[in-house]
C-alpha cells in the first residue's frame, strides 16, 4: 500500500498543468503539523502502508521535512522526495540521506534552461543540474521526471541524453494527464498524434543505442488510447492520499469528483476511514458499474478506467472514462484533440496558458461565482 | 560488468529488506515498489546485506540447513534472477 502525503500546496513553480486543485490553497497555518503527520503515518504503517511519498506543492517548503523522514524511516516506511529541487542544497540532501530518504525524483519542465523556465515560471535549470549531480554524489538512489505536453514534447532526445550525462538511474517520459490545471488548459497542451508518435520513437531510438544502466519509462497520455487505464490500481486498493489539511483521498484527483465527502484525519482515524468511509466504498470493485461497463468482459483489467476523468469528462463518476472506445461518450476525447489542434493552427498565443499561481487561482474562483 | 559467481556482491543499498506484519512474511522495497519473498529468498538476502561471495554464501546455508537438497543449485539460480533484477549488486572493494 501506499501513501502519498502531501506536506503542502505551496510551491515557487507555477507549471500550467499542476494537479493541485484549481482552488487557492487554504491558509498554511491549516497544514497539517509535525505532529498530526506523525500520528497519521504511524495509522497509515498499521494498515500495511509501506511506500511513502512526500509531496506537494513542493515538499521542501516543510521546514519540519528531515524531521518527517527519520521519524517514517524509522517506522518501516521506504521514503521516496518528490521535488522541483528548488529549495534544495547539499546540506539538506545530506540531512535527508542521513534521516533514511531511499530515493529522490527531481523534475524538469524543460531539457535546456529557457524551456524549462518558461513552464516551471522560474529560472532553475542550473540549479535542479546541480542539485541531480548532488543526490547522486551522495549516492542517493535517483530518478528524473520530464513532464511533456506539446511545447516540449520535441525535447525527448535531448533531455534523455542530458539524464545520462548526469548519470541518472531512471527516467520518467511523463505525458501530461488531464486533470486540474493540466485540464483546464489543455488546447494548448495536448500534442498532436504525430508529435507523440515522434516521441515515443525517440524513446525507442535512444533505449537502442544506449544499452547503458538507465531506465527510461514513456507514459504516453490517455487521450491517444483505445482502453482507459485502471483507476488507481483499483479505488480505495492500494492508494491513500492526504491533503495538506488532512483530507484523505483514493488519489490525488478524488477532489475533482463533484459530491462526495472527503473525510478527514483531524476528525477519524485512518483505519476507519480506509475501511468504513463511504468514500473509499464508494467505487471499490466493481458493483457500481453502468453499462457499458457491467456487461464487459475486460471490466476487471481497468475498472472502468479513471472514476475522476468519467466525471469531469461526462459529468457522471460513475460512467464509463471517456477514453475507452466501447464509451458513448468517447467522442468526447476526439472533440478534445481536435480542439487542441484547432488551437494549435490558430497560433498559441490566442488564449494563452493559464501557470498555477495564487492570482490566477483567485481570477477562477471570481469568474466561477 | 561485475560477475556476482566470483566477485563480491550485496543487496542493492538502495532496497530495504523487511518483515511486513499485514503481509505475513519479508519484502524487498525498493523505488516505487514492492515484492513479497518466499522464506528462500528472504533467508538468501538476509545473508546478502553484508558483501559476500557466492561460495562463501552457499557454504554458509548448506551448514545451516544440512538437509536441503539441491541447495546450491537452487542458490545459484536465485542468484542469477537477483543480479538480472538488480536486488544484488557489486560490493564495493
Amino acid at each position: 500500500m501506499w501513501l502519498l502525503a502531501e506536506l503542502t500546496y505551496a510551491c515557487p513553480l507555477q507549471c500550467p498543468y499542476c494537479s493541485n486543485p484549481l482552488q487557492l490553497p487554504a491558509s498554511r497555518k491549516r497544514e497539517l503539523s509535525t505532529g498530526e503527520w506523525l500520528r497519521v503515518m504511524r495509522e497509515a504503517r498499521k494498515l500495511g502502508a509501506v511506500q511513502l511519498g512526500f509531496s506537494g506543492g513542493e515538499p521542501l517548503v516543510r521546514q519540519d521535512l528531515g524531521e518527517l523522514i527519520a521519524a517514517a524511516d524509522g517506522m518501516g516506511f521506504y521514503c521516496n522526495l518528490i521535488t522541483s529541487a528548488i529549495g534544495l542544497n547539499e546540506a539538506r540532501i545530506a540531512e535527508f540521506r542521513e534521516a533514511g530518504i531511499r530515493h529522490i525524483q527531481i523534475s524538469f519542465q524543460g531539457s535546456d534552461r529557457e524551456t524549462n523556465a518558461r513552464f516551471g515560471g522560474s529560472d532553475s535549470f542550473e540549479h535542479k543540474l546541480a542539485m541531480t549531480r548532488e543526490t547522486i554524489r551522495q549516492g542517493i538512489p535517483l530518478g528524473l521526471n520530464f513532464v511533456l505536453h506539446r511545447h516540449n514534447i520535441h525535447q525527448v532526445s535531448d533531455f534523455l541524453h542530458l539524464a545520462e550525462g548526469l548519470g541518472a538511474e531512471f527516467v520518467e517520459l511523463a505525458n501530461t494527464q488531464y486533470y486540474a490545471w493540466a485540464l483546464h488548459n489543455r488546447d494548448q497542451l495536448l500534442p498532436s498524434a504525430a508529435q507523440l508518435e515522434e516521441a515515443e520513437a525517440a524513446a525507442n531510438r535512444f533505449r537502442q543505442r544506449h544499452r547503458g544502466n538507465m531506465r527510461a519509462l514513456f507514459v504516453a497520455p490517455d487521450y491517444y488510447e483505445r482502453r482507459p487505464k485502471k483507476c488507481s490500481n483499483g479505488w480505495g486498493t492500494t492508494f491513500i492520499t492526504i491533503t495538506p489539511e488532512g483530507d484523505v483521498l483514493p488519489c490525488q484527483s478524488a477532489r475533482a469528483i463533484e459530491g462526495l465527502e472527503f473525510p478527514n484525519v483531524r476528525q477519524d482515524s485512518l483505519e476507519n476511514i480506509w475501511r468504513g468511509s463511504s468514500l473509499f466504498q464508494k467505487f471499490r470493485g466493481t458493483d457500481w458499474m453502468q453499462e457499458p461497463c457491467a456487461s464487459c468482459p475486460e471490466k476487471e483489467n481497468d475498472l472502468g478506467g479513471c472514476r475522476c476523468q468519467a466525471f469531469l469528462l461526462t459529468g457522471d463518476a460513475h460512467a464509463t472514462d471517456p477514453i475507452c472506445e466501447l464509451s458513448p461518450e468517447h467522442h468526447r476525447v476526439g472533440d478534445a484533440i481536435r480542439a487542441a489542434q484547432a488551437h494549435a493552427e490558430a497560433g498559441e498565443d490566442a488564449v494563452p496558458l493559464l501557470f498555477r499561481n495564487t492570482a490566477n487561482a483567485r481570477k477562477l474562483a471570481t469568474a466561477e461565482a | 560488468m561485475f560477475d556476482h559467481t566470483t566477485a563480491p556482491f550485496r543487496l542493492n543499498p538502495g532496497y530495504r529488506l523487511q518483515y511486513e506484519e499485514a503481509q505475513q512474511c519479508q519484502v524487498l522495497l525498493y523505488p516505487e515498489g514492492l515484492v513479497k519473498l518466499s522464506d528462500t529468498a528472504a533467508e538468501i538476502l538476509g545473508r546478502c546485506l553484508e558483501p559476500i561471495t557466492r561460495e562463501r554464501l552457499i557454504a554458509e546455508l548448506q551448514r545451516d540447513y544440512p538437509d536441503a537438497d539441491s541447495l546450491s543449485d537452487d542458490v545459484r539460480e536465485f542468484l542469477n534472477d537477483a543480479r538480472r533484477q538488480d536486488w544484488i549488486v557489486a560490493a564495493e572493494d
